[in-house]
């Protein structure tokens, strides 16, 4: 087992440098020094943490990107498990190519889709607003839900619908009793990774934002502003609190589905499909 | 009971002829989606290529709607191939690290690490994928500072030397690590490196032992067993991460502007000139760069059949 050995400290050493940087940015949350990174810190302090809570811009930038992550949640749950309803019950002219361009979106460098968006709405000279944001957020979160609820219907028995009805049961209570409680857990895995997604996102929101700040862009921005910058650590943390809850209940939910539905985003590649 | 019987008729009318009708239901259940999809995103695709063929009139600062090649032509000024060049070249060089650093882990989490192992690793690989990746670059930046935690270790080992000559090095090097392309394509490795290990581990677990076995028995030594059997059967995962970290090195823009000297990639270009420079043709041709050069690698990739693997 010398190999095994070698191997196991070596992949150790992989998951120790996929982790390690994130512990950095919470030390530095912490640091004394408003404009260097020196190491090891000088001294610890939480004051920026007051001096985040006072910036008002970045209250008004955590409010948009819960908004629009929100919307875009609401609206990638519906459109998404409709689609889904749509490619499992029937087979269609069509039905390849809709999986095919439901993918698109997260199989494209995020810069195309962003400067796609981007040229249209500059084309039809659409102002920009939340819902420019929320419209570019939709297009990349549909394909979670729908690839969760596909999974999940492929699991269920097409029977018990008709039996509902068989039995007497209207449309509504079909849905509220058989088909709710079924889809619910991957409704709701899909629906935290949408939305953990759509706080996160920056590259597609960089075209779509105008001058409106996302939590997100204001992050990007501060980089490049010299003062205070312990100040965008915090922020950082914050983010990274805010999406690690809804990816780890995600993730336990997602368990015991047949290869972890957590995984669609790295294995629905391009050309990999929806199958 | 009672509440219910005002409404069952209609919503059991509206049911049953959805029933009757598929074709009806099929087409409230998409047309939503197709409408974001179909309409607006693929509408916005062609927006893309529609506005790659309008200009910019130098003098006014003016966009002029025009069907032409001008702007698309103005891809093959030097200054743009070189740009096409260097992000390219990143590319590579990223997926190349990706393919080396994820190989262990990705080999334990296949053959040698137990189920409930498996299950931590592949959550451990995931989190980080799913996490803000500003958040992982901007931890970066605070590594590769000048005082930073990097050039503390490079101090406390004593390879301020080797780092030195690095820099040093034609290409590759800067006047300090953050400065550098070695700095900046260590942050895209550590960024894309998830997307590698997942599909390679992917591919791992489908090659035989008797296979690794056999070669052992017949006295391959490891090195060549790794080369003659284990890397040809791991090649269809390699290529599918290589999709993943190849496409997003091409079209990305947050590492290019956090870490790096202000050379231009391919992404930083677009940003700018869809922004201050206000040349929304020119940010969409080269846009369509990427895009070109994705199709071409997933034709090669077909080929290779790494779609099973993904």
């Amino acid at each position: 087992m010398g190999r095994g050995w070698g191997l196991r400290v070596a992949s150790g050493a992989v998951i120790l440098f996929l982790y390690f940087p994130i512990t950095i940015i919470f030390l530095y949350a912490f640091t004394t020094e408003a404009a260097a990174f020196t190491f090891p810190p000088p001294a610890l302090t939480t004051r920026w943490f007051g001096v985040a809570a006072d910036n008002p811009a970045i209250w008004e930038a955590l409010r948009l990107s819960l908004t629009v992550a929100a919307i875009t949640t609401a609206i990638a749950l519906v459109f998404g498990s409709l689609m889904a309803a749509a490619v499992y019950r029937t087979r269609f002219f069509g039905r390849e190519a809709i999986s095919f361009l439901v993918v698109l979106p997260i199989a494209l460098p995020g810069i195309v889709t962003g400067i796609a968006l981007r040229s249209s709405i500059a084309i039809l000279d659409v102002p920009f607003s939340l819902w420019t944001i929320v419209i570019g957020h939709a297009t990349f979160t549909v394909v979670i839900v729908y690839n969760n609820v596909l999974a999940r219907f492929r699991r269920m028995s097409p029977s018990l619908v008709e039996a509902s009805m068989d039995l007497g049961a209207s449309g509504w209570q079909t849905f509220r009793h058989i088909l709710l409680p079924n889809l619910g857990t991957a409704l709701l895995a899909g629906g935290l990774l949408a939305f953990a997604l759509s706080f996160d996102e920056i590259i597609v929101t960089t075209f779509t934002a105008g001058q409106q700040q996302t939590l997100p862009i204001w992050i990007f921005s501060s980089l490049f502003r010299p003062r205070a910058r312990p100040v965008t650590n915090v922020v950082a943390i914050m983010v990274v609190l805010v999406t690690a809850i809804p990816i780890l209940l995600a993730a336990r939910l997602a368990r015991g589905e047949s290869g972890g539905r957590i995984g669609a985003r790295p294995t629905a590649g391009p050309g990999g499909g929806a199958q | 009971m009672a509440v219910a019987t005002e409404t069952i008729p209609i919503a059991r009318r509206v049911s049953a002829f959805l029933y009757r009708h598929p074709g009806i239901k099929l087409v409230l259940l998409l047309s939503p989606g197709l409408a974001l999809l179909g309409v607006i995103y693929g509408g916005s695709l062609a927006a893309l290529l529609l506005q790659s063929l309008y200009r910019l009139e130098e003098f006014t600062g003016l966009i002029v709607r025009d069907v032409s090649l001008d702007t698309l032509g103005q891809l093959t000024d030097r200054a743009h191939l070189d740009i096409i060049a260097r992000t390219t070249a990143m590319a590579a060089a990223v997926t190349i690290g990706c393919a080396v650093v994820a190989f262990p882990l990705a080999y334990y989490m296949a053959k040698f690490a137990s189920p409930r192992m498996k299950t931590l690793l592949y959550l451990l690989v995931l989190m980080p994928l799913w996490s803000n990746y500003l958040v992982r670059v901007i931890s970066w930046k605070l590594i590769l500072a000048q005082e930073g935690i990097f050039n503390w270790f490079v101090d406390k080992l004593a390879l301020d030397g080797v780092l030195r000559w690095a820099l040093g090095a034609p290409m590759i090097g800067g006047p300090s690590i953050s400065q550098s392309f070695l700095g900046m394509w260590i942050v895209f490795v550590y960024t894309w490196l998830p997307f590698m290990i997942l599909p390679l581990s992917a591919a791992l677990e489908r090659v035989p032992d008797s296979l690794t076995d056999a070669s052992g028995d017949l006295g391959a030594r490891p090195p060549m067993t790794f080369r003659k059997v284990i890397l040809p059967l791991a090649l269809p995962g390699l290529i599918a991460g290589s999709i993943f970290t190849f496409s997003l090195t091409l079209g990305d823009f947050i590492i290019p502007s956090v870490i790096g000297n202000s050379t231009f990639f391919i992404g930083p270009f677009v940003l700018l000139q869809q922004g201050t420079a206000g040349n929304l043709p020119l940010a969409a041709a080269m846009s369509l760069v990427p895009l070109a050069i994705m199709t071409l690698y997933l034709l090669g990739a077909r080929r290779a059949g790494a779609f099973e693997a993904l």
